[in-house]
């Protein structure tokens, strides 16, 4: 595993208790503000010590509580992109980006730097001080900083969190090149929802300082018993989709969730695979074929599951094909319907989101 | 209108202020250092100890001088024993108690700097693999440039004018320990010598309005470089 982390640490008024792997690709650690994810990357780049526990990069031994191992930050071999960048405002871009190899572990690689420049969109801005940049441009720097450290797993800390939403998708397709073009283990923490459902291949759900899921993007975002955990307004199934064709009336027809999909004309050449994601707010649920309707996308399931939450609220899941769709409905409606586990049923999806998706990925 | 003696006077207070600077440099950013970044028992008493020569009255800091550095006391019967040096009313004593009097104002100046610097941009220099040394050497140092500048500059000013301290530890003697003050002094004590004591009096003012004046200049550079 290219990371491994156990690890038991007192935080405040609650205590951290958990432990997961990442495997190569991002693995998003998801949780609540305040819920110690933080501190779980502090620990991984030894920039805190945890009060028990073990942590292993890429099979080495970084810290073991009961052996008494703790390598120091800096020979720990990880890159970190933080929330408030933290360039250093003395050099330029471009001592920035080359300060791990005059003065930490990386080892001058003319091609990767120019590679990582490009990858990122730096080339104008390498003589520029961090004072004047933009946000969006600051955080790049950052990123291609960690990266041009020679590390052995990244690890960034809500690196969209400080950007207003034009900069987050300024940033979002060169964090899903890094994902898609990079060999790297990511550990990207965050409490967006959207921006894990886009980018993350794994996600580790914790809530009061323990793991509570651990599965790929799919599954979790299919499960409903989680949609609590991740917000029930952000709550939705997340799947792959294939690009079949481009209809000359400008839809793109999409196979997906066992049936087909069409979907205002998307930016992928035919047989790429994008990513979907159906929020549960956005699903109606009929017992019928709908017929004279307007809406394009109708998947037809099976009811897997009826889960009722505390209030008027329920989470219907569907089996389509090999994906789930979520369905947020209310109980009332539930009843009136009769809806059971076994019985076909059909999903009007009103919207769908839709991002790149490298094939091989999963 | 100086004579010989005055401007021995002159180039003795540059080279025990320049010494005093020098001397008191590193030893200041190691306590600045500790004082601003460290949490110890014993922090409020070093605290005292390195402000105390700013409190105490300088003829009191100069007396405690002569009872450890005289020939006789503790301290200067270990440097005359061990390494035959002697400070009491040497030019090397007005270098002790110039660095002694100027130490809180350097020590201040670079607390402030490494305070204004944010540990979370060294801990950034950590995950990129520079180990403590480098990292003070290549992010911290340079981002406290400014409060050392100034440090310096406060520390070289109040060396200038040390008197009290110096009269009294090292006396005032004409080509060996007369500094400018000392020579001001000593020339206002002589009626018909007011002309030289208004000389020297501009000499000193000259020396530090233009130390004030450099160090406001590469304030400003470094200021810019940070800014833009």
């Amino acid at each position: 595993m290219a990371l491994s982390v156990a690890l038991k640490h007192r935080l405040g008024a609650f205590s951290l208790d958990l432990s997961f792997d990442v495997p190569n690709g991002v693995t998003a650690l998801f949780g609540r503000s305040g819920a110690g994810k933080t501190s779980v990357i502090n620990a991984v780049a030894g920039l805190i010590t945890p009060r028990a526990g073990r942590i292993c990069i890429q099979n080495q031994v970084v810290f073991d509580h009961a052996a008494g191992i703790n390598v120091p930050a800096h020979k720990r071999g990880v890159g970190y992109v933080f929330q408030d960048a933290r360039l250093f405002p003395h050099l330029s871009v471009a001592g920035n980006l080359s300060y791990a190899v005059k003065f930490g572990r990386a080892v001058a690689d003319d091609a990767l730097h120019h590679r990582i420049v490009d990858m990122l969109g730096l080339g104008h801005l390498m003589s520029r001080r961090p004072a004047g940049l933009s946000g969006g441009e600051k955080q790049r720097v950052a990123i291609a900083r960690a990266l041009l450290s020679s590390p052995r797993v990244l690890l960034m800390d809500e690196p969209l969190a400080a950007l207003d939403g034009a900069r987050k998708s300024e940033i979002l397709p060169y964090l899903e090149t890094l994902r898609d073009e990079l060999d790297l283990p990511i550990l990207y923490v965050s409490h967006a929802v959207s921006e894990i459902a886009r980018l993350a291949d794994q996600v580790v759900v914790i809530q009061d300082g323990q793991v509570v899921a651990n599965d790929t993007t799919e599954a979790v975002f299919a499960d409903a018993d989680l949609a609590p955990s991740l917000g029930l307004r952000d709550a939705g199934a997340v799947m792959t989709g294939r690009v079949m064709a481009h209809d000359p009336d400008g839809l793109t027809h999409l196979s997906a969730a066992g049936g087909h999909m069409y979907l205002p004309q998307i930016q992928a050449p035919i047989g790429a695979t994008v990513r979907l994601r159906i929020l549960a707010q956005d699903v109606t649920l009929m017992r019928d074929a709908p017929q004279n309707i307007s809406a394009l996308n109708i998947v037809a399931g099976t009811i897997l599951a009826v889960r009722r939450g505390d209030g008027p609220g329920a989470i219907v899941t569907l089996q389509c094909g090999p994906d789930r769709i979520l369905a947020r409905v209310t109980g009332r409606s539930v009843d009136a319907m009769g809806l059971q586990v076994g019985m076909p049923c059909y999903a009007v999806v009103k919207s769908v989101s839709v991002s790149p998706n490298e094939v091989g990925q999963h | 209108m100086l004579g010989e003696t005055e401007w021995m006077a002159v180039t003795l207070s540059v080279q025990v202020s320049l010494w005093a600077t020098v001397i008191s440099l590193p030893v200041a950013i190691g306590v600045a250092y500790v004082l601003a970044r460290r949490d110890f028992r014993g922090h409020a008493v070093l605290n005292a100890l390195v402000h105390a020569p700013l409190v105490l009255p300088p003829v009191v800091t100069g007396y405690l001088l002569l009872l450890l550095f005289s020939r006789n006391g503790p301290a200067g019967q270990v440097l005359q024993d061990w390494f035959g040096v002697t400070l009491a009313f040497r030019w090397t004593g007005a270098v002790l108690a110039a660095a002694i009097m100027a130490f809180p104002l350097m020590v201040r100046a670079i607390r402030l700097g490494f305070e204004a610097v944010d540990p979370k941009l060294e801990q950034a220099a950590k995950t990129l693999g520079a180990g403590p040394l480098v990292v003070f050497g290549t992010v911290t140092l340079p981002l406290i440039f400014p409060g050392i500048l100034a440090g310096v500059v406060l520390a070289f000013a109040k060396a200038m004018g040390e008197f009290g301290a110096t009269i009294t530890f090292v006396s005032n003697i004409p080509g060996q320990t007369q500094t400018i003050p000392s020579a001001i002094y000593s020339a206002m004590q002589v009626p018909g010598q007011e002309p030289v004591a208004m000389t020297l009096v501009l000499i000193s003012a000259g020396i530090a309005v233009g130390a004030l004046i450099v160090s406001e200049i590469l304030a400003r550079r470094m200021q810019r470089r940070l800014a833009a």
